[in-house]
């Protein structure tokens, strides 16, 4: 099991917000590893510093005090522009609500990440982009607006757009929030067959059913960890999408 | 981000809020054509000006009696006279930067022939008059110098003369008009040059030996003006310089002593020409020049709303790997795009509208450069009220602004 490479690292983050007068202590002193490969849950209800610890884990803020080592880089002392490269190389995000850009195609969407990364052309980056739709299973609709899909469709496409540029981990922020069961189970099957491939999955969520379908599960308390659990009984989303109730609308 | 997605981004930002994006570039494309309207207006009426006073010949310099209004008491030229003889003489025997030069006296009055009359002005002028205001005779031949020593009556007369008083006589050379009931007889016709800018007629004038008009019409031994010509316009301060000395000198005016004469030149009225309507020009292009604030100001207004809008899609180009240099050039560039393709579409207009213009008769001319500096004002406004917009949307906080509804 050590010698699993260490892709997250969290050593006692502590992140104070000044609200007015007062200190608003988010997280008080976490930590924690992921190793490369799994499929970690972050759970806890809101006001438990979840939002948080994503923004953390995402490069999109940092911490007071502590280090977090993203791929063995500290990231405390980032500046902006420094934090937003990172993001740009190892981190692929999924949003709640897609976050795709308006009246534009499912490729270019997905090629987002790979605009602000000079090292790809404009074939190569294409040709990545219908990699990725390819891979969660939206090739036959490569071409199509972002208005024109449906809520499944575009998580798909945001999705694509977080593996995109292959990256060290992939953050999903409530991923399943706006979809119906069955499509969020549809979406648990892809992200199961992305940790299958050997991805490193971080699911932020409220939803306590989620657990179950991945490897690990910390759950967070008044910014601290209350729990963290290695699941031992990975429960199939395929199965467990088998066994809904057949909707006849789709 | 390279730029050719910037273009890229930029032209769908635009595009995907046509009528919006017009709007804003409606203030830029009203400014623009405004400016080059006003430029080729401007520009037109200089022109304009400028070959009139060309006309009435190349590097001319007139001396006239009397000093200059100083100390501000003006004199009446018209009573000095300090212009002679002895003065036109030492000019051509002086002459080195001068080329030609010609004594002038004028007489106004009426001209006869037959049953026919009109007003009319005499002008006596020596022989170098017509290379001084290259001036051609059409018809026949000039007067001589024989006619100028013996004071001939004889005459070359402006095609008006002819039209007025020889309409249906055929040929004019050799009749014999009267002016003031001195007989002319007339040697040559002039070609004809046309109105000035002043609405004068040049044609309306009868050219005679300058000795005639002194001693026979008016009987006077002063000149009303002496006209000279430069060698070349580069060499008419040389050639000022030269006749001053040589005046100076005739008219024994000490050193300091104001000068009893005044020298003009055409180069000298055509820099106050073009000066009064350089300043005009200037005006109304301020004028102008405001409304391109005012549409700068609407852009940046656009942008500011174009970035309000878009807050999640900053938002979410941050949280991909977008810099704060690549989201504040995206949003430089759509706003360069819109005031430039504005200016280009102002230029469009401008021309057509100058054209317009050109149809009602006003002197236009659209000067290359203005159509440059709109262009490059017009970049300066998308980056100058772009700025603060694209700067707006780079200091954004990813976490806050892709969790904005």
């Amino acid at each position: 099991m050590e010698e699993r490479k260490v892709v997250i690292e969290l050593d006692k983050v502590r992140r104070d917000f000044q609200v007015g007068d007062e200190v608003v202590h988010a997280l008080r002193g976490v930590s924690f590893k992921i190793f490369e490969g799994e499929f970690v849950t972050i759970m806890g209800t809101s006001g438990s510093g979840k939002s948080t610890l994503l923004n953390q884990l995402g490069c999109l803020d940092t911490p007071t005090s502590g280090e977090y080592y993203l791929d063995g880089i500290p990231v405390r002392k980032m500046k902006k522009n420094e934090r937003a490269l990172l993001r740009n190389r190892k981190i692929g995000f999924v949003f709640q609500n897609y976050n795709l850009l308006p009246k534009t195609t499912a490729v270019e969407n997905v090629e987002l990440p790979l605009m602000y990364n000079s090292k790809y052309s404009a074939s190569q980056r294409k040709e990545a982009a219908i990699e990725a739709l390819k891979a969660v299973g939206l090739g036959d609709r490569l071409y199509h607006k972002s208005n024109q899909m449906s809520g499944g469709q575009m998580q798909r496409v945001a999705i694509a757009r977080a593996l995109v540029n292959n990256p060290t981990i992939i953050l999903a922020d409530e991923a399943t929030g706006n979809l119906d069961t069955r499509t969020s189970f549809e979406m648990l099957v892809l992200f199961q067959k992305l940790y299958a491939e050997g991805r490193t999955i971080i699911f932020v969520t409220h939803n306590p059913e989620i657990a179950k379908y991945s490897s690990r599960n910390i759950m967070l308390r008044d910014g601290k960890i209350r729990e963290d659990t290695v699941n031992t009984n990975i429960q199939s989303a395929a199965e467990a999408l088998a066994a809904l109730p057949v909707n006849n609308d789709d | 981000m390279n730029y050719l997605n910037l273009l890229k981004v930029a032209i769908k930002a635009i595009n995907s809020n046509k009528f919006r994006s017009f709007l804003s570039m409606l203030g830029i494309i009203i400014g623009v054509a405004a400016v080059i309207i006003m430029m080729a207006i401007g520009q037109g009426s200089k022109e304009s000006v400028r070959q009139n006073i060309s006309q009435m010949g190349t590097n001319v310099i007139m001396i006239r009696p009397g000093a200059d209004m100083r100390g501000g008491v003006r004199q009446d030229p018209s009573a000095m006279q300090t212009l002679r003889q002895e003065d036109y003489e030492s000019i051509v025997q002086n002459r080195k930067y001068v080329t030609y030069v010609s004594p002038e006296v004028t007489a106004s009055g009426q001209a006869i022939y037959g049953a026919n009359n009109t007003t009319t002005s005499v002008y006596g002028e020596s022989l170098e008059y017509f290379d001084i205001k290259q001036w051609t005779v059409e018809q026949g031949d000039s007067f001589t110098e024989e006619d100028i020593r013996k004071a001939a009556k004889v005459c070359v007369v402006g095609k008006t003369i002819v039209d007025e008083l020889l309409p249906n006589v055929g040929d004019p050379v050799g009749k014999t008009i009267r002016f003031k009931s001195i007989p002319f007889r007339i040697v040559g016709v002039l070609k004809s040059k046309g109105y000035n800018s002043w609405g004068m007629d040049q044609d309306n004038v009868i050219v005679a030996p300058y000795t005639t008009v002194m001693k026979r019409i008016l009987a006077q031994t002063f000149f009303t003006s002496i006209n000279c010509s430069a060698i070349t316009e580069e060499l008419t301060d040389e050639a000022i310089d030269e006749l001053t000395e040589t005046l100076r000198q005739n008219h024994k005016i000490k050193e300091g002593d104001e000068e009893d004469f005044t020298i003009r030149s055409q180069q000298e009225m055509m820099e106050t020409m073009s000066s009064t309507m350089d300043s005009i020009t200037i005006i109304l292009v301020v004028a102008a020049a405001f409304s391109l604030i005012v549409a700068g100001i609407g852009i940046m207004n656009i942008m500011l709303v174009s970035v309000t809008e878009r807050t999640k899609e900053i938002g979410l180009r941050m949280s991909v790997g977008a810099r704060g240099i690549d989201i504040s050039s995206q949003f430089l560039i759509e706003s360069i795009m819109i005031s430039v393709t504005g200016g280009v579409l102002g230029i469009l207009v401008g021309w057509g509208g100058t054209l317009l213009c050109a149809n009602f008769g006003l002197p236009v001319s659209i000067p290359m450069w203005s159509i440059f500096l709109s262009f490059a004002v017009c970049t300066l406004i998308g980056i100058l009220f772009g700025f603060f917009p694209a700067k707006k949307a780079a200091s954004m906080n990813p976490i806050e602004a892709i969790r904005y509804e």
